[in-house]
């Protein structure tokens, strides 16, 4: 099992995600995924890059670092996505009654682990 | 078809990777012929995604379309890729002065003035302006639309007749001239410090925000929202979340909160990272309530 594959499979088994991938930042190309059935992986992975692409222009604007943690929260779930060294963002799809706090804890260390 | 479309048309034709798509893209432009533009620009624009000129183009198609958010992004991506871009300062200035910001038209025409000061336009833009306030003795009303001047920057945007015709529900809104003037958030408990209000066009209308190392950072900070609004509803649009409550972002010195209290406005609340995030959602969520009820009263 590789590092990328471990981090994943911690991230994926807090109950309510629905998926979870290591993406490029840069170019929003997939890395590795764990994903169920009507996620689309390279969708998530793009998205959410932009999404933190527009967030760090905005810390940036606001003289902040960059983000460490990123939580959307939708009406039918939630995107997280947190940065991690070399250029990558880990990134989990989660349903609407995941545990958040759990995912948002494992997302951390296991972005924290890649460095 | 003119001559010279039909020329730069076969150009791009033969040489796809080329750059005469902005030649192309502005003159289509030029003739009005805004959705063909729109298409060569952004044709163009996805194989030079880090090129100043294929976004300033880009900014231009879309501010004739009437898309002054759009425009902004564009210009502001521009001059992102290109801080002394002296044409992208000149359209930031055209729509500040359409929202009736007018130290911030002032302020981008300046910096284009530094950039290019060859461009006998610019100065003429300034003196334009300044008259124009001179001869202002009170501002319009809040619910008025700021009146629509002749081009101040003679911005390529601006040059055209369609750029002239933009309805005022399409222009961005005019904020209050300062944060302590009829603020969203003067009835609010806690002040308006660390809370901003914008809208979509990633203009201020409300609140402050200052920097770590001080400053006010209120108006950069809005600039921004505007796409982070765009790209947080397309991302949870497309990955079937339905549309989107609230966006947590925790960085080392601050933690911050965006909500939207109406579709077209965004609330950022921003605190110290010792306030628990969960804390700080339900103050932003209090904020949006305020500025939700502001909004209605103005409008």
């Amino acid at each position: 099992m590789t590092p990328e594959t471990m981090v994943l499979d911690r991230v994926t088994r807090v109950p309510g995600v629905r998926g979870a991938l290591l993406a490029s930042a840069g170019d929003g190309l997939v890395v590795a995924e764990q994903l169920m059935d009507g996620v689309d992986g390279r969708a998530a992975a793009a998205l959410a890059g932009a999404l933190v692409g527009r967030l760090l222009r905005t810390t940036g604007a606001a003289g902040l670092e960059s983000p460490l943690f990123v939580h959307l929260r939708a009406e039918e779930g939630s995107l997280l996505a947190a940065p991690a060294p070399g250029d990558l963002v880990l990134v989990a799809v989660l349903g609407p009654d995941a545990n958040i706090g759990l995912a948002r804890l494992e997302m951390l260390d296991a972005a924290g682990r890649l460095g | 078809m003119s001559d010279e479309i039909r020329a730069l048309t076969a150009r791009l034709a033969d040489e796809p990777t080329s750059l005469a798509f902005l030649e192309l893209g502005e003159a289509l432009r030029r003739r009005g012929q805004y959705d063909a533009a729109a298409k060569v620009a952004r044709g163009g624009l996805s194989r030079y995604p880090g090129l100043a000129d294929a976004h300033d183009l880009v900014a231009r198609i879309l501010s004739d379309q009437g898309d002054l958010a759009g425009a902004f992004d564009a210009w502001a991506d521009a001059i992102r890729l290109d801080p002394m871009r002296s044409s992208a300062l000149k359209g930031l200035a055209f729509l500040y002065f359409r929202a009736g910001e007018v130290p911030a038209a002032l302020e981008h025409l300046a910096r284009a003035a530094e950039a290019d000061p060859d461009d006998v336009t610019i100065p003429a833009a300034i003196a334009r302006i300044e008259q124009e306030v001179r001869e202002t003795s009170a501002p319009p009303p809040p619910q008025e639309p700021a009146p629509v001047p002749a081009s101040p920057a003679d911005a390529p945007a601006a040059s055209s007749p369609q750029s002239q015709t933009v309805s005022a529900s399409t222009a961005p809104a005019t904020p209050p001239s300062s944060p302590t003037v009829d603020s969203p958030f003067a009835d609010f408990s806690d002040g308006e410090r660390g809370l901003l209000l914008a809208d979509a066009n990633g203009l201020r209308l409300g609140g402050t925000l200052t920097a770590p190392g001080g400053g006010e950072a209120g108006d950069r900070v809005a600039a921004e929202l505007g796409g982070v609004v765009r790209e947080a509803g397309r991302a949870s649009r497309l990955l079937g979340l339905g549309s989107w409550h609230s966006i947590a972002i925790e960085t080392p010195a601050a933690f911050l909160v965006l909500v939207p209290p109406s579709g077209d406005t965004v609330l950022l609340a921003s605190r110290e990272p010792s306030m628990p995030m969960a804390r700080l959602g339900l103050l932003a969520e209090r904020a949006a309530r305020v500025a939700r009820r502001w909004l209605e009263r103005g409008r």
